[in-house]
């Protein structure tokens, strides 16, 4: 293995500054990463090499040359980057992990896209999720499921696990991800890598196929917390073609980690989420977390219990809203003016008809499963029973977190209620897979921002560790993180990602 | 008391245009009311007395300078089109039959 694919995001664009080595050595050394070890985990869906070594090329030449070009590059100026491909693309395809967009080329680029091309970061290419990222495991994808690059029989969480495997796997130090329920967070926990949902609007969503609009936020995906406290800054700020875009850019989110970093928590309030904890939560988990309340502690944390007795009901309230925006967001793949169309196999060739093959056919189980759920949330007779009761309970989930942000000024949990299990294991129960989205999701209904920490491991598998905090107060995940970040890698001498096993490539090459 | 019939599933996947065999519709119409049940919870809590929801950040509307932004060329449209003709989606027909 090259060791510069170790490096994490930071440490890569010190040593492109430093003229150590250059951008296309670095995209390059990715690029075979992914090509020894992507057959056996399947994280990437495209690899675009030659534009990633092209942007590369401009970033070493502009360097080269010096002056006030090479001055104003974006400080991750030639750092390789992958993006879920939720998230439209000039140039390269976008498919939603859906067979229904197999083929489809954006016409345009995402604002996080512009922003990325604007920063010259190389887009390595496009990582594999569950179905327009719905799931909790990519085992949803209709292009073959991502394994977790630390054993490769168990998933690497979801929806967004191509992105999280790709940067646990040393395939990329960054990734974008996007979080409707915990996307980007669960994935990270259970392959020991670092992600955050940042305050619902503080980055554009334009660009971003939409699975449920008033929860789906895009963030960014790391091996450390500075590398997504960069990447949000690069990512984030307002965008005026998302009209739920803050009005205001969120400020200091890489100084709150570099002062994390130094370990000292000192005034701190951590709030411990009574319903959070205890049952439902395996016994590995539940012990890394408690002992990584012993070291924020000691680093001068005043610990508080607060209780959100609310948030019983955050699964029932988002697996109500949640599918009713799907319902209506998914209408448009019709198979009329982009996307798969599949004509019915016998009777008369109306559109009526040619709709309901091409959506037969296009969409997965769980697509047509929370399509038809959400049809019938909204339907007539049921619409104040489902839909309506879940948008009151979302305001209980705010008035919960309100009152527990009187007490604390970040709230944690664990990420997952367990560790990463085998693949297959839920394939016939749709409602066990939902569960595991039981601590991430009342962020998202409420629009806190939210991070997941690699917290030790359970059964050689990582545990992830949540810290959350008000809207807009990003900033104060970035320092909590960083903080535990340090004081556990003190603890163990080096970093969780440093421990994941070598990836056998040659036993996934054999079963297949 | 099951909540989905065999017989809602039928007329929401007509709804939804989503074309189900009988296979389909028995394994939905099953999980369909697994999951209705075990979501139906949130009702014991939503008393009229709690406002309702839709958005986490409260934001007003805002309005921008009516000026022309980026727009697609007929070719970009067009590009993953199923089918088009003279610079326009072809669909099946619209009526059925007559």
């Amino acid at each position: 293995m090259n060791d510069l694919i170790k490096l994490s995001g930071t440490e890569l664009a010190a040593k492109l500054r430093a003229g150590e080595v250059t951008s296309v050595q670095a995209v390059q050394a990715h690029l075979d990463r992914i090509a020894e070890v992507d057959g056996a985990l399947n994280a990437f869906l495209h690899v675009n090499a030659e534009e990633a070594l092209a942007v590369a090329a401009e970033v070493d030449a502009i360097r080269a040359a010096g002056g006030a070009e090479a001055q104003a590059l974006h400080p991750l100026a030639g750092v390789p980057i992958a993006i879920k491909d939720l998230i439209v693309t000039k140039g390269q395809p976008t498919t939603a992990a859906s067979k229904m967009l197999e083929g489809w080329m954006s016409p345009y680029d995402a604002t996080v896209i512009e922003k990325i091309r604007a920063a010259k970061l190389p887009m390595l290419g496009k990582t594999n999720l569950d179905e327009f990222a719905m799931g909790s495991s990519t085992e949803h994808s209709a292009y073959g499921v991502t394994r977790n690059p630390w054993n490769l029989d168990r998933i690497p969480g979801g929806s967004g696990g191509g992105s999280a495997a790709a940067v646990a796997s040393f395939e990329a130090p960054l990734a974008l991800g996007t979080d409707t329920g915990g996307s980007i967070r669960q994935p990270g926990a259970v392959t020991g890598t670092v992600g955050v949902k940042p305050t619902y609007g503080a980055v554009s969503r334009y660009g971003a196929i939409a699975m449920a609009s008033s929860l789906d936020q895009i963030g960014p995906v790391s091996r450390t917390v500075l590398d997504s406290a960069y990447l949000q800054e690069l990512i984030g700020g307002h965008d005026p073609k998302d009209s739920t875009s803050l009005p205001k850019d969120l400020e200091g989110l890489v100084a709150a980690a570099e002062a994390g970093a130094t370990g000292d928590l000192k005034g701190l309030r951590v709030g411990v989420i009574k319903e959070l904890t205890g049952e439902g939560y395996q016994e590995g988990v539940q012990a890394r977390f408690n002992e990584s309340l012993e070291l924020l502690k000691a680093a001068g944390a005043e610990i508080v219990e607060v209780s959100c007795p609310n948030f019983k009901y955050a699964l029932g309230a988002y697996y109500l809203i949640m599918p009713s925006e799907v319902s209506s967001n998914l209408a448009k793949f019709d198979g009329v003016r982009f996307g798969q169309r599949v004509l019915p196999k016998e009777g008369p060739l109306t559109i009526e008809r040619v709709m309901a093959a091409t959506r037969a056919a296009g969409f997965g189980d769980e697509v047509k499963r929370r399509i038809i759920l959400g049809t019938y949330a909204l339907s007539a007779g049921y619409y104040d029973a489902y839909y309506g009761s879940a948008q009151k309970v979302r305001t209980l989930i705010q008035r919960d977190f309100d009152a527990a942000f009187e007490q604390a000024d970040v709230l944690v949990s664990p990420t997952s209620p367990t560790v990463a299990f085998e693949l297959g294991k839920n394939d016939n129960d749709p409602l066990a897979m939902y569960l595991n989205d039981v601590a991430t999701i009342p962020a998202n209904l409420a629009g806190v921002p939210g991070i997941t920490v690699p917290g030790g491991l359970s059964e050689d598998l990582p545990v992830g560790i949540q810290f959350l905090a008000p809207a807009f107060e990003d900033a104060r995940l970035y320092r909590a993180g960083a903080a535990l970040e340090a004081l556990l890698e003190k603890q163990w001498g080096h970093s969780l990602i440093s421990q994941a096993p070598a990836i056998d490539s040659a036993s996934i090459a054999q079963e297949a | 008391m099951s909540a989905i019939s065999r017989e809602d599933v039928v007329h929401l996947a007509h709804l939804a245009h989503i074309e189900m065999s009988d296979a389909e519709l028995d394994k939905m119409t099953g999980e369909l009311d697994a999951i209705v049940g075990a979501i139906a919870s949130v009702s014991e809590v939503a008393s009229s007395d709690v406002p309702a929801t839709s958005h986490p950040i409260p934001l007003t509307n805002v309005l921008r300078e009516d000026t022309v932004g980026q727009t697609l060329s007929i070719d970009e449209v067009l590009l993953n089109a199923p089918d088009s003709d003279s610079d326009r989606f072809k669909v099946p027909a619209i009526l059925d039959g007559e």
